[in-house]
């Protein structure tokens, strides 16, 4: 144990020199060494959510509704072939994750499977023991949908938070059907569900002409449906179904006004373009009604046909009403509602005192642990006092290389190390100590303590890591920052232990050779 | 002139006392599950679901008409507490029935009742309850995936004697640790888990430093009895297992006082684990393995004294 070749102090050097380079811009003020290509120290701690204040989101898409709409439509599929065929059809509808009809006149059932098979060839049709049809999507194609909706929801929600302008958000997917959103710096986690909570789906529908707005039959005839306002004590309108034109052909929507009211102005691609201008022509008189998420947003007059593509959408709306709306239109329409399960929002002033809480108790407990260790070891606690340093400069420059996220548990994981990284030394000094009572040489004691005390450092130390490796895997969050430190800090505490201070422990002895020793 | 804590050469019986300890050991772990059945943990929001905002008020707060103006809010259950300054209230509300809006709304009404008197609004979470089960969940798991995984892991390492005596030992500090959250009600989080798996991983890092003395001077020793060896190893360690006790300690006193309100339950919990888990290193762990008595390296294997290199590391002759 007291032998160093070349390679061995070349590696120790090259290590704690890493070490130092890497943790040094956090000494710097920001910005200093931008623009250095992306390995080269100039990476700074990332903060934690809980340090730099910022929201976090746990979403969930209810990938139900995806399937329930698919459903839906394929009802409408099937009603269409039916009624094109000729095919007499009863209690047509949804049941369940399928959809069932009855025939009237058993003789077409050949026909009437065969059909349905060419209106999508993902449908399995089958005849239930009543005699009914059953059409089902195979598992396989609905698993693929429920992926693409969670896939296209992070793609929206990531867009919506970009036109926010926010800085480094993360927009993650997080198992089968969860969206994990954070958004550093920005604290009001109500104004960022308001944005990406909404479905922003918009539909362009005809009212349906036997009703004025705001009279309502109890019930909707067949092919209309009735829908509230979107203001509070608004009237109710009778709607056709059929989507006239949908928000899916936007490409541009912005806040303007229009005689001093807040309106959005919006444009469609070439197809919505001509399909809105075919329905303005062919329905001059009627009301054209703008629907949002099923509720109605205006329902004006059409007073002459709009053929260049583009439009205004008024309403009593607040100037802030229209810029989330032109924001959601620009981004699309998320595919299916989604839920927040987890919300986590941390005020800057909040985070900024844990940053200077944790900077206070590392600085005090780095001093009380190194006053101790030269109190109780001399010359020798200094030596493990410098190794100390390299260590925390050792976490510091892991964390910033990393670019690992440093949260409030993860300064109090560095400063738990600070408190156990002195361990593996004191073994070993202990150990020394017991050599030397026991009639050993220096060099001998010094030898047989490092030796002896290693397996017991080894598996101490094994025994932690594994208890913090497994913080990490079922850790959420701040835990997880925890975990990362505490892992870090054991390898580098060990690192230094035994590398470092006995680098400087045997150059000691080599330097002095001392008949005597005294730790 | 060195500092020594603990003085060279002591030969303190701590197997003497070992009825005493486990005696006491046995005390505490029944009292802490008994609070825990009878008075049971003060779910955070992370485990139970619900809202909690943490406000800065307009100079120092007077909870009481706090407590009333939200008490008659209708959200059910309203806990205000202050929060390391007088100025700073934790203020807790059970999870509103219904969906996110009810929670959005929730909020919105209480910011509103609040208005002027809050100048900040430090933090403000909300948890669902499929998360909070799922937290719950995941946490049970980590802890006892850590306390199996420890296991197998001395279990490989030493002899099975060992492993079972080790998570005796790591069982009694959780088990001491969750009793010390029901009897004073602090708030059981998730960086209450993460507390207790650190202690756990604290508490096992020290038994297995014993340990590794005891089988050291097992092989050693082959005619000394149990009692006297184990005394051995335990004396022979007893200034390193003080020491690092001591600078850990010193590290946590600092984060207590200095790293602010919000870890301060989690340094409590950590800062008791790392004197229960000293204690239970020395008093209970040891002294389990008289009643093991675990293998003395020979006794079926060659018997040519100072080689016998068994499972593990290679004795020095000494």
């Amino acid at each position: 144990m007291l032998q160093f070749p070349l390679w061995k102090k070349a590696l120790i050097g090259i290590i704690c020199a890493m070490g130092v380079l890497y943790a040094a811009p956090n000494f710097f003020p920001e910005g200093t060494f931008d623009g250095l290509p992306a390995f080269a120290p100039g990476k700074t701690l990332s903060l934690g959510l809980d340090l730099q204040g910022g929201s976090h989101l746990l979403m969930e898409v209810e990938t139900d509704a995806v399937v329930k709409e698919r459903l839906e439509s394929t009802v409408d599929g099937i009603r269409r072939m039916l009624r094109a065929e000729r095919i007499g059809y009863t209690g047509l509808g949804v049941e369940g994750s399928s959809v069932v009809f009855a025939l009237r006149d058993q003789t077409q059932a050949d026909l009437a499977e065969t059909k349905t098979r060419d209106i999508d060839r993902t449908l399995r049709v089958s005849r239930l023991e009543d005699g009914r049809f059953s059409v089902t999507f195979d598992e396989a194609t609905m698993a693929a949908a429920r992926v693409h909706a969670v896939e296209q929801s992070v793609e929206i929600i990531r867009r919506r938070i970009d036109e926010m302008g926010t800085r480094e958000p993360i927009i993650q997917r997080q198992g089968e059907d969860r969206i994990l959103v954070q958004v550093p710096g920005f604290d009001d986690p109500g104004a960022l569900i308001d944005i990406i909570g909404q479905t922003a789906q918009m539909t362009f529908h005809l009212l349906d002409e036997r009703a004025a707005p705001g009279q309502v039959p109890a019930s909707a005839p067949p092919g209309t449906m009735i829908l509230p306002s979107n203001e509070e004590d608004g009237p109710q309108f009778l709607v056709e179904r059929r989507v006239r034109v949908s928000g899916e052909r936007l490409v541009d929507a912005q806040p303007s006004f229009q005689n001093n009211q807040p309106v959005v102005s919006f444009r469609f691609d070439t197809l919505g373009g001509r399909q809105f201008g075919d329905v303005t022509q062919e329905n001059a008189g009627r009301y054209l009604a703008i629907v949002l998420d099923g509720k109605v947003i205006s329902a004006p007059v059409i007073r002459e046909p709009i053929l260049g593509g583009s439009g205004i959408i008024s309403g009593s709306f607040t100037v802030q009403q229209v810029n989330d709306l032109a924001l959601l239109l620009r981004a699309g329409a998320l595919p299916a509602p989604i839920s927040v399960l987890e919300q986590r929002a941390i005020g800057p002033g909040l985070g900024q005192d844990s940053v200077d809480a944790g900077k206070i108790a590392s600085i005090i407990g780095l001093i009380a642990v190194m006053a101790f260790m030269v109190m109780s070891y001399g010359l020798f606690g200094l030596m493990v006092d410098v190794a100390l340093i390299f260590n925390i400069g050792l976490i510091i420059a892991i964390l910033s290389g990393l670019q690992a996220t440093l949260t409030l548990p993860g300064i109090a994981g560095i400063v738990l190390t600070i408190g156990m990284a002195v361990d593996a030394n004191v073994l070993i000094f202990e150990r020394i100590r017991e050599e030397l009572a026991g009639g050993r040489s220096p060099f001998s004691a010094v030898d047989a303590g490092y030796r002896r005390a290693l397996t017991t450092i080894i598996d101490s130390n094994l025994t932690t890591l594994i208890a913090a490796v497994l913080l990490f895997a079922f850790g959420s969050g701040p835990i997880k920052g925890f975990a990362v430190t505490l892992s870090i800090g054991i390898v580098t505490s060990m690192f230094t232990a035994i590398m470092v201070t006995r680098f400087f422990v045997v150059s000691w002895l080599r330097s002095k050779r001392p008949a005597t020793l005294t730790i | 002139m060195r500092l020594k804590i603990v003085p060279d050469n002591t030969k303190i019986d701590f197997i003497g006392y070992h009825k005493l300890a486990i005696g006491f050991s046995i005390i505490l772990v029944v009292v802490s599950l008994g609070l825990f059945a009878v008075r049971g943990l003060n779910l955070g929001i992370d485990f139970l679901g619900g809202i909690m905002l943490e406000v800065k008020t307009e100079g120092p707060a007077d909870i009481g008409t706090f407590r009333s103006d939200l008490g008659s809010l209708g959200l059910g259950d309203v806990g205000i507490q202050e929060f390391g300054e007088p100025d700073v209230l934790l203020i807790r509300v059970q999870r509103q029935p219904g969906g996110d809006e009810a929670q959005q709304a929730a909020i919105k009404t209480i910011t509103e009742t609040l208005g002027d008197r809050v100048v900040e609004y430090r933090r403000n979470e909300v948890v669902g309850p499929t998360v909070g089960a799922e937290l719950q969940e995941a946490a049970l798991i980590a802890v006892l995936a850590a306390i199996g995984a420890i296991l197998v892991y001395i279990w490989f390492r030493f002899e099975w004697q060992y492993g079972v005596g080790a998570v005796i030992a790591l069982s009694h500090d959780v088990i001491a640790t969750i009793g010390l959250f029901a009897l004073f009600q602090l708030e059981f989080n998730l960086s209450t888990v993460a507390a207790i798996l650190t202690i756990a991983g604290y508490s096992i890092n020290d038994t297995v430093v014993v340990y590794d003395r005891v089988r050291d001077k097992l092989r050693r020793f082959k005619k000394l009895p149990f009692e006297e060896l184990f005394n051995l190893a335990i004396n022979k360690t007893l200034s390193r297992t003080v020491m690092t006790s001591f600078t850990t300690l010193l590290a946590l006193l600092a984060l207590l006082f200095f790293g602010g309100e919000v870890i301060r339950d989690f340094v409590i919990a950590m800062i008791w684990g790392i004197v229960i888990g000293t204690y239970s290193s020395i008093a209970i762990a040891v002294p389990l393995l008289l009643y093991m008595r675990p293998r003395r390296g020979d006794e079926d294997e060659a018997p040519t004294g100072e080689d016998a290199t068994s499972k593990g590391t290679a004795p020095e002759a000494g």
